[in-house]
């Protein structure tokens, strides 16, 4: 049964320095408080592991958060590029960040087999591009039964997968409906997991198109009201698509950027 | 009418591009803008696949992101990420996909990955692959929609992030792609289509008041011109109106 915890709890439990991290939600979810949390806590040395890395890994990367990032999508969507994710890649600041680089089907398929317990998946997928030269664990792999050359991608296993979702009950069973994205993969293919919920209620009442985590499969649940701005929760909150198209200016220049986490993230006023 | 810009023509002309009835796979920005300019006038039944997970999206204004509320709202189903690319694009069940490109050479091989320098020390980071390696090799065809300039259509691609036509002929059958490529490319110019037996780009139509030195100043290799080069019809003005509109919900939602 999972426990339930307050934010800084569950950070401070779950999420240690050297860790592979794994912080999912597709545009929709992502678990924003958490990230904030993790740069508060100073965990360093981390492997983050995201499809889509968005503002909140350009957050962690620009606090010095993170050595490696495994991703397939490193953008700001609809916006374009994210600063400090270039600025480490290019300029090595605030540290050096290594790169491995997927393609989404790439990604989601590991997560299946990290979650299927199995030590790989298989795809149709990267046939002819130059990703396989410098992803050195994306191989071929030929079909027993058809002989068909196919593609290899090892299974994720993180650490720990933090993810946003809309509720919870008191045994920690997760609700979460709209786009769920990889979300369940990627908290059952990880040995620890975090959620942070908007609410914690009495009873769960079924919502068309819902993905539930069973208490059981999780291992702390932390309530955190509008935990995914500026990510949204449907039923809850909706995109703050200004904040994304404001991160440009915000993230373009360092001494902008270290202003804001000062002010936004370390010395945010946060519930105990 | 007659006034619009030349980023209006290359939206209409790719949103022409989308026949009804068929499923394509949208990405954000001017592929998801032209989808919807064709699901708003000759295209009422096309169905927008975002990858995010919603399939058969009717989105009443612009999405920002591929993970919009309003996608997921308007979605004849709501799948894990997962579904979308083993389910629906890798056994090749849908039509058309949507690229962009930061660099595209003369067999339609695309970069979205790393410019100049060397992989792990480039002198531009893009965004990388996302969903394109996969959607450049499983949809039925590929439509890319790119501004095109020296900078773009370059003689080789930096990195391959999404093939092609590869080399030429027969690559695409011996590295085992089952979806047809990019045939066809819409640019702010005009537009190019794959050449059946090159397969290379050719410059097949120019929007109004486009010459052909115009397009071939903006391509980085000797651009393959048809024989009978046609001009392109102009926006009309409900093309143009409902386009304006739905570029209007994107900054009223700002």
């Amino acid at each position: 049964m999972a426990k339930l915890v307050s934010l800084a709890e569950g950070v401070a439990e779950l999420v240690r320095d050297g860790d592979t991290v794994a912080l999912e939600g597709f545009t929709h979810l992502i678990p924003f408080a958490a990230g904030h949390e993790i740069i508060r806590q100073q965990r360093r040395d981390l492997t983050l592991v995201r499809m889509t890395p968005d503002v909140i890994y350009d957050q962690l990367i620009g606090a010095g958060c993170a050595r490696r990032l495994v991703f397939s999508w490193g953008g700001n969507p609809g916006v374009g590029s994210l600063h400090r994710f270039r600025d480490a890649v290019q300029n090595s600041w605030p540290v050096p960040l290594e790169l491995e680089e997927h393609s989404h089907a790439g990604m989601a398929n590991r997560y299946v087999a990290g979650a299927s317990g199995l030590p790989f998946a298989v795809l149709r997928g990267y046939t002819g591009t130059d990703l396989p030269r410098h992803t050195t664990n994306i191989r071929p792999i030929e079909c027993p039964f058809t002989g068909e050359t196919l593609t290899a991608v090892p299974a994720l296993r993180p650490d720990v997968t933090v993810v946003h979702a809309q509720r919870a009950d008191r045994a920690g069973n997760v609700q979460m409906w709209g786009i769920t994205g990889v979300q369940k993969e990627a908290v059952l293919a990880a040995h620890r997991s975090l959620v942070t919920v908007e609410e914690i209620v009495d009873e769960l009442e079924p919502v068309p198109g819902q993905v539930v985590l069973p208490g059981w499969a999780v291992t702390a649940v932390a309530a955190v009201p509008d935990g995914s701005h500026p990510s949204y929760t449907q039923g809850y909150s909706v995109r703050d698509n200004d904040f994304y198209r404001a991160w440009d200016a915000i993230s373009r220049d360092r001494d902008t950027f270290v202003d804001w986490i000062e002010r936004h993230v370390r010395k945010a006023e946060v519930q105990a | 009418m007659t006034d619009y810009t030349a980023d209006e023509m290359m939206t209409v002309a790719a949103a022409r591009q989308l026949r009804d009835g068929t499923a394509c796979f949208v990405g954000i920005g001017l592929p998801s803008t032209a989808a919807n300019l064709a699901r708003a006038t000759h295209a009422p039944n096309l169905v927008l696949i975002y990858e995010s997970g919603c399939l058969g999206a009717k989105p009443d204004r612009l999405p920002l992101s591929i993970g919009d509320g309003v996608l997921a709202d308007t979605a004849d189903a709501v799948v894990s990420v997962p579904e979308v690319f083993n389910y629906w694009l890798q056994p090749g069940r849908i039509d058309v996909g949507f690229l962009g490109a930061a660099q595209l050479d003369r067999y339609g091989n695309i970069n979205t990955t790393v410019i100049g320098g060397d992989y792990t020390d480039p002198k531009v980071r893009l965004p990388g692959a996302g969903g394109a390696p996969e959607i450049a090799a499983s949809c039925r065809e590929v439509v890319v929609v790119v501004r095109q300039g020296l900078r773009t259509f370059t003689e080789r691609v930096d990195f391959v992030t999404s093939v092609g036509f590869g080399a030429g002929p027969g690559d695409r059958e011996r590295l085992g792609l089952r979806g047809g490529g990019p045939r066809t490319v819409i640019t702010d110019l005009g537009v190019l289509e794959a050449d059946p037996a090159t397969c290379e780009l050719t410059l097949t139509r120019l929007h109004p008041g486009v010459t052909v030195e115009q397009a071939r100043a903006a391509t980085g290799w000797p651009l393959a011109v048809a024989d009978e080069l046609a001009t392109g019809e102009p926006p009309t003005a409900d093309e143009l109106a409902v386009l304006r509109a739905l570029e209007a919900t994107k900054k009223a939602a700002a």
